[in-house]
């Protein structure tokens, strides 16, 4: 492996405390060397269908986990009267979690191969626990959705792909697991892809791969087996390391987004008395020069540099942090979006939107909660419950209610003009949170628009849930 | 590069012209982007913030982002060290140095002092006192009514950390309810508490220790020289070479002896490891991490060597 450049430096020799081995195939990424090449995903699928033990298998294969952590995993094992290593452990770190053998929380993990890195979110698959999932599908570019294979596709598999398809997430590794169990046979297989077919072309997701798997065994996670000759596509990590990145951020995204947009976090007052106006790009890069529209004021003006720390850019990414300053003296304040001319976001002050409740109480029309709205918090109201999405049959039906992991569609109404973009447009202004002004608690997440379902001819045979 | 001890700290020309020839991001701009974000949702979203700083290389990163996140402004906020009073003197030279170059305001939650009001119970000379650390600042952030205290953990240092939100709510009594955390969607950060209750905030959180360290190398950002290989009397304990010190002498049985070493955390000099190393300069610090097979809280740290969960049960308790 050529992740080190200079393998020379005077490492200590193993000795009593020595950490270091010399080896470089143990190394987690390219020394020194920025990698841009960086893939978020997130593990999702219903409880018990082994999310936690692929993610194991898959940083243990790689050589991610550093010694001490696969002895703290064999202790932990041991101590539960489990041979060998219950890989499970790796991301499952809580007490309540090992006692239970679940996953109560996403827990996030970084990884690196030669290819490219990785930052992970673990998600739990109890439906009790679906505010997390959402938490780490959220920031993903891609789903790794696992599937128990002898039982099939359950509601709660259902609800996870509609989730994080409803997030945005626009490619799939389906880990059809526990083929070890029914002896590999190919039917099972096949069935896991003709669902996930199913389920893909109605919630509009671009690539779909489903892999054969024994997470408990590492056959085709990281290492191809010879158990399943009847497949050859590529293993778990060469999906991985060949799925589109930056879906997320928009990076490197192919899709159409929104032009430039400027959520103002905070007005740092520059030496002589002028303002910039600092915040985090989304949508389209941001140049000097552009011509901006203050929203929901409506001002116009032109930018006239775009500061860092370190200097002005001639032009500022997407995902970068900058302050910016106008060639005049517009009010602008924490809360106010900066638009591309061009290319403006909706003004609202009522909108139709998809959300995923969290809370146990229902969620019932006029109700009155918070919204967060890229740096804007402000009153609101809902205005109606319009539908509840059924997530076996993938259909909105009408409802006036939404309880505790539903996903359906609102109107809401906001007590401050919200300059908005459809989510599928823009993911910073096309999204919201709503928070309980008692608790402060997060009991929405909230994407402007209705979810996009592609019109299917109904095949019911290849709707029964499996579980 | 050759070393870094004493590298410019200020906006250099060379940083000016490393950002204009450089029109492409990579994953340290957008680590630091994300961190810049964090501090100000936090700044702006809560009454009272603090920014705690120990004197370690994270919090070295953290002042850095901070700085970028407010410049040419002053912080919005104080900067605190919570004091164990097991000190490497390396580290408070540097700690107040750096706050007084930035012309911050330093306070301390002072360990000591909590042992001296019989806040909590002395361990003894040489005693461990990382987690007596958590008293120091819970009563801080009481006595100061912080609402929200910026610091610089990472999701990669242990297993509970890695389930942590990035802005993770502490109820009345400073506890961390790991079942009942907010959830935390896309970057929609949610600072608001209730009196009493308060937020830890963690920009660093998807930072990975290589990461810290490539940083530090671009940033040209100056460390506590005990971050450097250097020679040091130390005592092999548990598997650990501590370094002797005012509380750390040869128990019977134990040596101290000549090493080179340098440290890979900072924290209470009883219970904080070095390892064997040659590595003088950042280069080859990034080397060493990069094939490292040890974690870095595994490699030196005691605290964390008690049970399986130790991080998570300090956390609960109101730990950093």
């Amino acid at each position: 492996m050529a992740a080190i450049a200079d393998g020379t430096d005077a490492v200590a020799e193993a000795g009593g405390v020595s950490e270091y081995g010399s080896d470089a195939d143990v190394s987690r990424e390219p020394a020194g060397q920025p990698v841009m090449d960086l893939l978020r995903f997130a593990a999702v699928g219903s409880v018990d269908d082994g999310k936690s033990t692929l993610i194991g298998r898959l940083l243990h294969d790689t050589k991610q986990l550093f010694d001490d952590q696969i002895e703290a995993v064999e202790l932990a094992s041991r101590g539960r009267g489990i041979d060998g290593m219950d890989l499970s452990f790796v991301t499952d770190g809580l007490r309540a979690e090992r006692e239970q053998g679940i996953t109560i929380d996403v827990a996030y993990r970084y990884a690196a191969t030669p290819a490219r890195k990785f930052v992970i979110a673990d998600c739990p698959g109890h439906v009790q626990y679906t505010r997390n999932m959402a938490t780490g599908a959220s920031t993903a570019d891609l789903a790794l959705v696992v599937v128990d294979a002898p039982k099939g596709l359950r509601e709660q598999t259902r609800r996870h792909v509609c989730i994080a398809a409803l997030l945005g997430v626009r490619h799939l590794i389906v880990a059809a697991n526990k083929m070890d169990q029914i002896d590999w046979d190919q039917s099972a297989y096949d069935r896991v892809v003709s669902e996930m077919a199913h389920l893909s072309e109605r919630l509009g997701v671009v690539s779909c791969t489903v892999i054969p798997v024994s997470a408990l065994h590492g056959d085709n996670v990281a290492d191809r087996t010879d158990a399943a000759p009847w497949y050859d596509g590529p293993t778990i990590l060469e999906a991985l390391e060949q799925a589109p990145v930056g879906e997320w951020a928009g990076v490197q995204g192919t899709h159409q987004g929104s032009g430039a947009r400027l959520p103002v976090q905070w007005v740092l007052r520059q030496p002589g008395g002028g303002r910039t106006y600092a915040g985090m790009i989304n949508g389209g890069p941001l140049r000097a020069g552009d011509e901006v529209v203050v929203l929901p004021s409506g001002q116009r003006s032109r930018v006239t540099a775009v500061e860092t720390l370190d200097g002005p850019l001639r032009e500022a990414a997407v995902g970068l942090s900058v302050s910016v300053q106008l060639a005049d003296d517009v009010d602008v304040s924490r809360g106010d979006l900066l638009a591309a001319a061009g290319d403006l976001p909706d003004l609202v002050t009522q909108l139709v939107a998809t959300v995923c409740w969290f809370d146990g109480k229902p969620l019932i029309a006029g109700a009155q909660y918070r919204i967060k709205h890229t740096t804007r918090v402000t009153p609101a109201r809902i205005v109606s419950v319009d539908a509840r999405l059924d997530v076996n049959r993938l259909e909105l039906l009408p409802a006036d209610s939404l309880e505790e992991n539903d996903i359906g569609t609102v109107t809401i109404s906001v007590a401050t003009p919200l300059a908005t973009d459809p989510y599928h447009r823009n993911r910073i202004t096309g999204s919201f949170v709503l928070i309980d002004p008692n608790t402060n608690g997060t009991v929405a997440a909230g994407m402007v628009g209705l979810p996009d379902l592609t019109p299917l001819d109904e095949d019911p045979a290849s709707l029964d849930d499996h579980a | 590069m050759t070393t870094t001890l004493d590298p410019p700290t200020a906006t250099t020309v060379e940083s000016r012209s490393r950002i204009a020839a450089r029109p492409t991001v990579d994953h340290l701009d957008l680590l630091e982007a994300h961190a810049i974000f964090i501090m100000r949702e936090v700044a702006a979203e809560c009454e009272r913030p603090v920014l705690l700083f120990s004197g370690g290389k994270d919090s070295a990163v953290l002042l850095r982002v901070a700085e970028k996140a407010f410049r040419p402004g002053r912080l919005p906020f104080p900067v605190m060290h919570v004091d164990t009073g097991h000190n490497f003197p390396e580290v408070i030279d540097f700690r107040d140095r750096r706050v007084a170059e930035l012309g911050e305001r330093l306070l301390i939650a002072s360990v000591q002092e909590s042992i001296d009001t019989g806040r909590v119970a002395d361990p003894g000379h040489g005693g461990m006192r990382n987690r007596l650390q958590t008293t120091a600042l819970l009563d801080a952030i009481t006595a100061h009514g912080f609402d929200a205290c910026i610091g610089g953990a990472r999701r990669d240092e242990d297993k509970a950390r890695a389930k942590e939100r990035v802005l993770s709510f502490r109820d009345a009594f400073g506890q961390w309810d790991p079942k009942r955390q907010r959830p935390e969607l896309w970057q929609l950060y949610s600072g608001q508490v209730r009196p009493g209750e308060h937020l830890r905030a963690f920009p660093l959180s998807d930072w990975t220790e290589l990461d810290i360290w490539q940083y530090i190398e671009r940033e040209a950002i100056e460390l506590p020289s005990i971050y450097y290989a250097h020679r040091r009397s130390v005592i092999e304990r548990d598997g650990m070479l501590l370094a002797e010190s005012a509380w750390v002498a040869p128990r019977p049985g134990e040596t101290a002896y000549e090493e080179t070493v340098r440290f890979r955390t900072v924290g209470d000099a009883t219970c904080t490891g070095a390892v064997r190393s040659e590595a003088t300069t950042v280069e080859r610090i990034i080397h060493e991490v990069a094939i490292s097979r040890v974690s870095e809280r595994g490699a030196t740290r005691a605290d964390d060597r008690f049970s399986e969960t130790s991080m998570e049960d300090r956390k609960r308790e109101g730990y950093f």
